[in-house]
């Protein structure tokens, strides 16, 4: 079993974020379940999203305590939340930043790194507003070129599927930070 | 609705819920009445404001049994159904109405 | 067809694939989005619905109560402090032999406030009359409305029924859910029909008053309809899975029971990850298996008497509360058994109370204390799991 654990805040899609990745793996025959856990209900407030995907059915429902990839789309959220907890031994966590992955590794001792500029990414495709992008589209696209836990096309299916508006624009921003994301192995 | 009451003796008799399809007409609510209310036809102006008036619709318009009355139709109480309760004798505007004493039987 | 559905999404489908003809609920956190995908349903026409707007969750089930009366397929939905605020009517949707069903999302009740799973919700509804339907997966929600529906409008039962899902853990979780084909519903559920209803053309009084000469036999109509019930879920699940290809095998499920020394019960989605579990410790060699609490109302009695012949120690796992002396589903488990031959060890596991997340080490832990049961005998009836500090 794959297990993706998302961090982010109230209103920037995380939780969308793992409901489009699970529709994408769903689509490949593979047995998924996302969901959200909220502290509380407000826009801003730090959310945390699970994804799980497995080629067998998925029987397990608690929540992600040890993932194989993290996904921060909010760095700021990095002094809040320790969000390499439980990160299995060569996973992954990435970035939503302008930065290159080395200005981390002070940071993030442990896994491998990559980064992507999805706020960059969302405003440039008009998804969301300048102030509050919507990024978890781009962040997707990234995460599918570092995990390969589906392909970069069924990915965009479901975007185009699971997108309420502007459905080419989030897809076309999924494929440019799949092009765009930087890597820093462990 | 059945045409006369039922009384069922088991549970096997009874309908699955409370539904039931004996008419209330058959509740003999005239036992409840102490004192009965007494039209004076030779006061009364059928208005039927009584008829209006009675709670429990114990009072009916019938022709007038009287050949060449004044009124075709007069109020005519049900006394099967009749509580007592006044309320047509209050409302009558003429006083045609009078509340005498049941007599103990 | 297959679709990624949320718990709270997979149960609108169901009442969608069930032609329910009327709905009406009021929003509660985590039921809401039931609703929201039925009103969406019906405003796009993809079901044709009476969609009734309510000031509260009494009036929601008043409305149903109506709606039903006149003879019509009806839903409703609601959780925690909403279903409490319906309590009044649950009981009368019961006593006047509705067929409504209604999705309880299990939510603790307050306070302390929390919105996450808990059962107590539902199982203080306990004696209104409905049936309960515990269910663990998203597929389970969908497939269990229309089976609700089903056994609820058969001619011999007559009683309202929840499906239940936990806050969350399936309400806001997607999953993969296999639609039935409408036309295979529509045949395994064909349109409501009522032995009696509002009809002014044949009029008849509804809810009368009944003296205490006859109170008691409408009550043991009820007891004989919950035994109707029993079995006409054994059959209806049967049908079920013969034309759907899944079996929820009726009131109870055994998960790897043969030859088990000591069964878990326990109910709603902690079943789901006790599976993985007890896979785990029958690879260790150990005797053990899993039951599933379905139904709780009626109570599977049958089943776990003739379990509880089979094994030494029973363990309960309660996700609620009751207060004053242990869970409501191992109290009720343990009566059913105390009339027969059968003396297992019964151990009470208050479990995953106001939503703490039910792991598998969770579990693993709690099981592994019924295995020591079995070795050295009871140590305590009632265990509260993962208490902070200890007892």
């Amino acid at each position: 079993m794959i297990e993706i654990r998302f961090h982010g805040r109230g209103g920037q899609g995380a939780v969308v974020a793992s409901k489009i990745l699970a529709d994408a793996a769903a689509r490949e025959n593979k047995d998924v379940q996302a969901f959200p856990f909220f502290g509380v209900e407000r826009r801003g407030a730090p959310v945390t999203a699970f994804t799980k995907i497995d080629t067998k059915p998925i029987r397990n429902k608690a929540q992600i305590y040890e993932p194989d990839y993290v996904v921060v789309l909010d760095t700021s959220l990095l002094h809040l939340v320790d969000v390499t907890a439980g990160l299995k031994k060569g996973g992954w966590v990435l970035l939503n930043t302008p930065k290159r992955p080395e200005e981390f590794r002070d940071t993030i001792k442990k896994g491998n790194l990559a980064t992507v500029d999805a706020t960059q990414i969302a405003v440039r495709n008009r998804l969301g507003s300048a102030t509050a992008p919507i990024v978890n589209t781009s962040i997707l696209g990234a995460l599918v070129r570092i995990s390969d836990v589906v392909s970069i096309d069924t990915l965009v299916e479901s975007v185009l599927a699971k997108s309420p508006v502007k459905k080419e624009e989030n897809a076309k921003a999924a494929r440019e930070a799949y092009d765009e994301t930087i890597i820093l192995e462990e | 609705m059945r045409d006369k009451p039922y009384k069922p003796k088991t549970w096997k008799e009874l309908p699955y819920a409370t539904i039931t399809d004996v008419p209330s007409t058959f509740n003999n609510t005239g036992t409840w009445r102490t004192v009965k209310p007494v039209i004076d036809y030779d006061k009364c102006i059928s208005c039927m404001i009584c008829w209006k008036f009675c709670p429990d619709v114990a009072i009916s318009i019938v022709p007038n049994p009287k050949e060449g009355a004044k009124f075709d139709e007069v109020p005519k109480i049900d006394y099967f159904f009749c509580k007592g309760c006044g309320i047509c004798a209050h409302e009558c505007p003429v006083k045609a109405i009078d509340m005498v004493q049941e007599e103990s039987k | 067809m297959k679709l990624t559905l949320t718990g709270n999404q997979s149960n609108a489908w169901g009442v969608k694939l069930a032609r329910v003809q009327v709905v009406a609920a009021y929003p509660i956190t985590p039921q809401t989005t039931i609703v929201e995908e039925l009103a969406e349903f019906a405003a796009n026409g993809e079901l044709d619905t009476q969609y009734i707007k309510v000031e509260s969750e009494h009036s929601a089930m008043a409305a149903v109560i109506a709606a039903e009366n006149t003879g019509v397929r009806t839903y409703t939905a609601s959780s925690s402090h909403g279903l409490a605020l319906m309590h009044e009517m649950l009981h009368w949707a019961a006593g006047a032999r509705l067929p409504i069903v209604m999705g309880a999302v299990n939510r603790a009740m307050g306070p302390p406030w929390n919105i996450w799973a808990d059962h107590t919700d539902t199982i203080s509804q306990r004696d209104t009359g409905w049936m309960q339907f515990y269910v663990e997966s998203n597929q389970e929600v969908l497939d269990t409305i229309i089976q609700a529906y089903k056994v609820a409008e058969s001619k011999d039962v007559m009683l309202p029924a929840m499906a239940i899902e936990d806050a969350f853990i399936l309400s806001h979780t997607v999953e993969t859910v296999e639609i039935p084909d409408q036309e295979l519903v529509d045949e395994f559920l064909p349109p409501y029909d009522p032995p009696e209803y509002l009809n002014p053309k044949d009029p008849k009084g509804f809810g009368s008053l009944v003296m205490p000469d006859f109170y008691m036999e409408f009550r043991y109509l009820m007891y004989k309809a919950q035994e109707a019930a029993r079995k006409r879920i054994r059959e209806v699940t049967k049908e079920y899975a013969e034309i759907f290809g899944r079996d929820y095998h009726g009131l109870v499920e055994e998960y790897r029971t043969e030859d088990a020394d000591v069964v878990m019960v326990g109910a709603g989605t902690m079943i789901s990850t006790a599976r993985d579990v007890v896979d785990k410790l029958r690879s260790e060699g150990h005797k053990i298996g899993l039951v599933k609490l379905r139904v709780f109302r009626p109570f599977p009695y049958e089943e776990i008497q003739e379990i509880a012949k089979r094994v030494e120690v029973m363990g309960v796992m309660d996700r609620s509360f009751t207060h004053g002396y242990g869970g409501a589903m191992f109290n009720e488990v343990k009566a059913a058994v105390y009339n027969t031959d059968a003396r297992p060890k019964m151990k009470n596991y208050l479990i995953g109370i106001g939503g703490r997340d039910v792991t598998a080490k969770m579990l693993e832990d709690t099981f592994r204390n019924a295995l020591k049961v079995r070795e050295h005998g009871l140590d305590e009836e009632i265990m509260w799991v993962d208490l902070k500090g200890g007892e």
